[in-house]
């Protein structure tokens, strides 16, 4: 049986490394998650048959309802989660993995704690009790900054919550944190009261280290907690002597790793900086003065504008997908392809909130993703746009990114829409964007400002090319 | 349950890593999104190790604690796998036109 088992694992981790290749191309993107959910499957059913588990059956009872209760919760709120809201989910089904970690490390250290003294105890190798406290540690700051990443995106926590000397607060509290765990790490003598207490402090950290972190740069912590995770996998794996969870774990850690790193250079700032700076207090600090003015359009002007241009370049932002916009965009952009003009879109690689956000919608509408344009590709072709429409982006098409050297985005790699011969921009209200920076591409000659909700702007400019 | 000695450990530790990274370097970025969101679901591994712990738990608390880790590690499991196909089926050219 236990051979049958190892076989299990083994091939389970072939199934998630094909699997996670094949998700790197559209083509063969959805055979990948099903390879590696069949793996997911398989393991955990095997799972059941580890020696131990069946010894008690009031154990496996629990077992099935606990997956009973955890996968119902995950599936409907998964289900039924708008598109526009996925970011917040992958933040907190990650976060329930992170917790996972944890918990196992709890048991674990539960398990030390009873038995010391004991005749008979529960023993892990030294490598195994130090292992098992780091994936503690990452998997617990994993579960409470998801949730905090959750809230934000969720707008259920709006304010970035910055305390006095957070710096300091978190750097002891870290400590703190590290020397319990050390404790617990390297002695053979646990309590339960230092366990707890440095779980405590671990979550406390994870909550701590995301709040000061502005909106704007979590998809950029999403993914590192992502890798977090996968680490803690791949820590409590050892401790199980469970090589799938290792060679998962890692996989994801320093996929996880990569990817975050992607997006902090898309975003043209060191991790640090985004991690450990909060973006709003530089930004309110760089006031300047903006030469011109915003100049407002109507619906029915933007229409013509449109309508008459040979090519028309949508960059679309978060306010779209706050809006809920992509279906009308997506009726927009039939609309004026049946009236000759050519339509493409840039997408900047944070755009929205997290890398591919857009795309992830446009093809939601039925958007072809050959007309989906990235930074390098579209930039080009803005000076010879006639119309570059921003619908709900901001500090992605700031030109100041460019010109300006004390600008906190100062660097970062912008959408050139301010080169198009006309920007139209639709935006709720005249506030700055995610970073508090003032936008001079709305201040710009040839650009006109569309207020209003997305959606509602786009069925204006859709109302008015059909009145033409 | 294997017995991995340290060093064995690392060396796996290793090439998973170098996997990886060769795994998600050549992803285009409309994938980005979807590539996260699969990676997370394979992180559910971690249901695995919640299963054999809960599996031999015997104080309550062990238990308390080891029904929280399966319930969480099968929704990062559940949802991350839900979340997966529903961002990659938009990149379905099949039912494109699908859930409005």
């Amino acid at each position: 049986m236990d051979v049958f088992i190892q076989v299990v694992y083994f091939v389970a981790a072939i199934l998630f490394i094909l699997g996670l290749k094949k998700m790197s191309s559209p083509v063969t993107a959805t055979g990948g998650i099903v390879w590696a959910g069949i793996g997911m499957v398989a393991a955990s059913l095997v799972a059941f048959f580890e020696p131990g588990v069946f010894e008690h059956t009031g154990n496996v009872v629990l077992i099935v309802l606990a997956i009973a209760v955890g996968s119902t919760i995950a599936y409907v709120t998964a289900k039924r989660v708008q598109m526009t809201d996925m970011p917040q989910m992958i933040a907190i089904y990650n976060g329930m993995g992170g917790g996972a970690a944890a918990a196992i490390a709890a048991v674990e250290l539960v398990k030390m704690a009873d038995s010391t003294g004991a005749t008979s105890g529960h023993e892990l190798s030294a490598t195994a009790q130090v292992l098992a406290v780091i994936g503690a540690l990452i998997g617990a700051v994993s579960f409470s900054g998801s949730a905090i990443a959750f809230a934000k995106l969720q707008g259920i926590m709006k304010k970035t919550i910055r305390l006095p000397m957070h710096m300091a607060i978190n750097l002891i509290l870290f400590a703190l944190t590290l020397v319990a765990g050390a404790i617990i790490g390297f002695s053979g003598d646990v309590s339960i009261q230092l366990v707890l207490l440095f779980f405590i402090m671990a979550l406390v950290f994870g909550v701590l280290f995301t709040t000061p972190i502005g909106g704007a740069d979590m998809p950029v912590v999403i993914s590192l907690f992502n890798a977090f995770t996968g680490l803690a996998v791949a820590f409590e794996g050892f401790v199980l002597g469970n090589a799938a969870m290792i060679i998962a774990g890692t996989v994801v850690g320093s996929a996880g790793t990569l990817l975050t790193q992607l997006m902090a250079k898309a975003m043209n700032r060191p991790i640090g900086n985004i991690l450990f700076a909060s973006f709003g207090s530089d930004g309110a600090a760089a006031e300047e003065d903006i030469e011109g003015s915003m100049k407002e359009i109507q619906g029915t002007d933007a229409a013509i504008m449109m309508a008459f241009a040979e090519k028309v370049i949508i960059v679309p932002g978060y306010g779209m997908a706050v809006a809920q916009a992509q279906h009308k965009v997506s009726e927009l952009t039939k609309l004026l392809e049946t009236r000759g003009v050519t339509v493409k879109f840039a997408i900047h690689p944070v755009a929205g909130r997290m890398p591919g956000h857009m795309n992830v919608l446009l093809a939601e509408a039925g958007i072809d993703y050959d007309k989906i344009l990235d930074l390098d590709e579209v930039n080009p072709e803005f000076p010879t746009a006639d119309v570059a429409l921003v619908i709900g982006a901001n500090d992605v098409v700031n030109p100041v990114a460019r010109s300006n050297p004390d600008s906190p985005i100062y660097g970062m790699p912008i959408l050139d829409a301010d080169k198009a011969r006309n920007c139209i921009v639709i935006k709720r209200g005249k506030g700055s964007g995610f970073s508090g920076i003032e936008n001079h591409l709305f201040y710009a000659d040839n650009t006109r400002m569309l207020y209003g909700d997305g959606q509602k702007a786009v069925a204006e400019l859709i109302s008015g090319i059909k009145e033409l | 349950m294997i017995e991995i000695s340290g060093f064995t450990a690392l060396y796996i530790f290793m090439l998973s890593a170098f996997t990886g990274y060769e795994v998600i370097s050549r992803v285009p970025v409309i994938l980005h999104t979807p590539m996260m969101s699969g990676s997370n679901f394979i992180h559910g591994i971690v249901l695995v190790g919640a299963i054999v712990v809960m599996g031999s738990a015997q104080s309550a608390l062990e238990q308390i604690i080891g029904f929280i880790a399966v319930a969480l590690a099968a929704g990062n499991a559940v949802g991350g796998y839900v979340a997966t196909v529903r961002m990659l089926e938009m990149f379905n050219p099949k039912d494109k036109k699908g859930e409005a």
